[in-house]
């Protein structure tokens, strides 16, 4: 069964940014938290709530892999969600327009897309609980 | 910098409009970030002749090496001359601006100068740009931070600092002395006047929105191990449990059964209604979400649901209202308000006004004083006759001192020290050397504390917890603890971290995470550099009118018992040489 990220806890959200700082370390180089495929965003200030920008993991057809004119964005097995090759990426942009959520964001200084691979490490450090790994069909 | 080993300081003088950026290897190489940059920087700038509101002097922030790559790494240090005392001037806030910074690019900001009206900066990443204010005259805080926020709306990092009209230069009338400046809504440089530098500079805010990329380094694994390690010592030990829980308002309840929370303007140390002001009671019954610092697991800030009635048929109002310990103390106990929602409605509308909520709950506290034994009449202060536990005159109070048009509101706009000069009362003023006291009534360290620190709380030492916490309680193992407190937070604060993490971070951990970073420091060095910036910053404050004298200690102090018993003067005067003695033995290193 594939596991796809899921925030169903958003309203323990405290902003501190650490799922963003975690993607963006532990899978895009990075120590900037813009450099990761979930983002966290308060709607209304800091006085407002805080809502998680991720990837839902569309089902067949998967409208960033349709758009793909490679075979960077794939289906993954079990149809939900997508599986990204960095090296088949001709960074055309086509998936960032498609995402119907969007959520693919772009890294400016590789030139590609910054999508989520589903691997759990924002998960891993949310001192909140607010996000979940789930099992899907 | 990260992979850079320089502090890149961005200028901007108000007066021209011109903005550059300088790299300086050797804040870097000698200071590091934080405390230490942010003091020398003040050290080559300041006027130690001219006003601390002349256009003329600088305001500074840094933040440090770590500053968001690590947890819990969230302040920005701001020095400059305090308008309330003359003095040197350290303040440090949280929320979004230490990130903002570092995502745009720069370790530090240097403004000087004047605008000729009142503007606001945006630094976005590169482009700096002074942009006009004067529709924002006389907003407060809550609203002014919206109306930037809604102009600079789109990608990346970003803050917003700003002032309220308390520190804004205003036609015939001076800024509150005490004016702060809000960051983000929930946090601030609170002490020492800040808001009051903004004002005389007519700068009412600065948004800084970052983008920039950061690579790890090559070899990240130190890194990510270090990180992780780090986080788990954060969340999963109680280094920093109370912090999240309760948050500093659990030290209501354990303070007042001591007998060492200030009550009424520090005539006791316990408050008859403090179980109805405990971080408890707000807990159970107003406490609705918390929120963190960017980079901060802890989220410490607790923010309370302030509701009330405004007309008969069920109609309500409310607003989000952040709580602190200090707040708490300040506008509850050592006012005599024993009501939760009287005591958000204080901190609402001080926070508004853009004041620090110690230093006017300090004033207002001595003003009630003052007004009781007819030192000052109601008729010199807008009307309004304080009394212990009355929120609707405190709230007049509040506003009067804000707009600083009656001649009792001008001089508590200057401070109760200031005031007390004038009308008389400076035996019972809650202020140590000038600035109004933190929230305890603990023994000696804790008033020595204020007196040797940089006036600032909890920022050099924690002397209410040497009070509560020392077994062998002489005059040498209290100045003891107090100069190791001195010696480690120093370090702590040139590299900008959190001091709620002061426990998770010794000098081997900061030693190892830069290290992780590609920055070789190790304990030793770091413990030598920190002297180094103690002894250099001794030396700034001293040049700007700093002494330790038993003077600055209100006689109040010497009569109303802690725990420890009454302070003595001989005492207090014995231990202030100890401490000179022992800190002249071991520097001033050259």
């Amino acid at each position: 069964m594939p596991k796809i990220l899921t925030a169903p806890r958003m309203a323990r959200c405290i902003g501190c940014d650490s799922c963003m700082l975690a993607c963006a370390r532990m899978i895009y180089k990075s120590f900037s938290p813009h450099k990761s495929a979930i983002q966290i965003r308060s709607r209304g200030g800091v006085m407002g709530r805080m809502v998680a920008n991720i990837c839902t993991a569309c089902a067949e057809p998967v409208p960033c892999v349709e758009v793909c004119p490679t075979d960077a964005l794939t289906t993954r097995d079990g149809g939900r969600g997508m599986v990204y090759r960095k090296a088949e990426c001709i960074s055309c942009h086509k998936c960032v327009e498609a995402c119907p959520v969007q959520v693919i964001g772009w890294d400016e200084e590789e030139d590609k897309p910054i999508v989520c691979i589903f691997c759990g490490q924002c998960v891993r450090f949310c001192p909140h609980d607010c996000l979940e790994m789930v099992e899907v069909e | 910098m990260l992979h850079d080993d320089v502090i890149r300081v961005l200028h901007i003088n108000l007066t021209s409009g011109e903005s550059r950026v300088e790299r300086r290897a050797d804040l870097f190489q000698d200071y590091l970030g934080g405390t230490g940059v942010a003091m020398r920087l003040l050290d080559e700038l300041v006027h130690a002749d001219r006003d601390p509101l002349d256009p003329a002097q600088p305001v500074i922030m840094a933040i440090g090496p770590l500053t968001t790559i690590y947890p819990v790494v969230t302040k920005a240090v701001a020095t400059f001359r305090s308008p309330l005392t003359g003095e040197y001037g350290e303040s440090h806030a949280g929320g979004q601006f230490a990130s903002a910074l570092r995502y745009a690019g720069y370790d530090a900001l240097v403004i000087t100068g004047a605008a000729e009206r009142l503007v606001y900066l945006l630094i976005d990443g590169e482009n700096v740009e002074i942009r006009p204010a004067e529709a924002l005259a006389g907003m407060n805080v809550i609203e002014t931070g919206r109306v930037i926020r809604d102009r600079i709306e789109g990608a990346g990092h970003r803050s917003i600092i700003r002032i309220g009209p308390a520190g804004e230069m205003r036609p015939g009338c001076s800024a509150v002395r005490y004016a702060n400046v809000n960051v983000d809504t929930f946090r601030h440089f609170g002490r020492l006047g800040l808001g009051a530098v903004f004002g005389s500079k007519n700068l009412k805010a600065i948004a800084v929105i970052g983008q920039q990329h950061l690579d790890l380094p090559k070899d990240s694994r130190a890194y990510k191990k270090l990180y992780a390690e780090v986080y788990d010592r954060v969340l999963h030990t109680d280094a920093m449990k109370k912090y999240h829980e309760l948050g500093t308002p659990a030290n209501i309840l354990p303070l007042n059964e001591l007998g060492a929370l200030p009550t009424y303007n520090v005539r006791q140390g316990f408050f008859g209604e403090a179980d109805q002001i405990s971080g408890e009671a707000f807990a159970e019954n107003e406490l609705i979400t918390k929120r963190a610092c960017a980079g901060c697991q802890i989220g410490c800030i607790h923010v309370a649901l302030y509701r009330r009635p405004f007309a008969p048929g069920w109609e309500y109002e409310s607003t989000l209202v952040a709580y602190d310990h200090e707040l708490v103390y300040a506008v509850g106990s050592l006012l005599g308000v024993g009501d939760r929602r009287d005591v958000l409605r204080l901190i609402e509308d001080i926070d508004k006004a853009g004041m620090d909520t110690i230093s006017c709950g300090t004033a207002l506290a001595w003003a009630t004083e003052a007004l009781e034994r007819s030192i000052i009449e109601p008729e010199q202060f807008d009307g309004i006759d304080l009394r212990w536990g009355d929120a609707e005159r405190y709230a007049q109070g509040i506003a009067a001192i804000a707009r600083g048009e009656s001649e009792v509101a001008r001089w508590l706009g200057q401070g109760e020290v200031q005031a007390a000069r004038h009308f008389g009362g400076a035996e019972f003023v809650a202020a140590v050397g000038g600035q109004g006291v933190a929230g305890y009534w603990t023994g000696y360290a804790h008033v020595l504390g204020h007196l040797l620190g940089a006036r600032h709380s909890h920022l050099d030492n924690a002397g209410y917890a040497i009070d509560q916490k020392l077994e062998a309680y002489t005059d040498d193992a209290i100045i003891d603890r107090i100069i190791t407190d001195e010696g480690e937070r120093i370090v702590q604060t040139s590299v900008a971290i959190c001091l709620f993490a002061r426990g998770v971070y010794d000098l081997e951990t900061i030693s190892r995470a830069l290290d992780s970073v590609g920055i070789q420091r190790s304990a030793e060095q770091l413990q030598a550099m920190g002297e180094r910036i103690y002894w250099e910053r001794v030396r700034l404050r001293e040049r700007l009118g700093f002494e330790a004298r038993l003077e600055d200690i209100p006689e109040r102090f010497f009569e109303t018992p802690t725990p420890r018993g009454q302070l003595e003067p001989d005492r207090v005067s014995n231990m202030l040489e100890i401490y000179q003695a022992r800190r002249a033995a071991a520097g001033p290193a050259q």
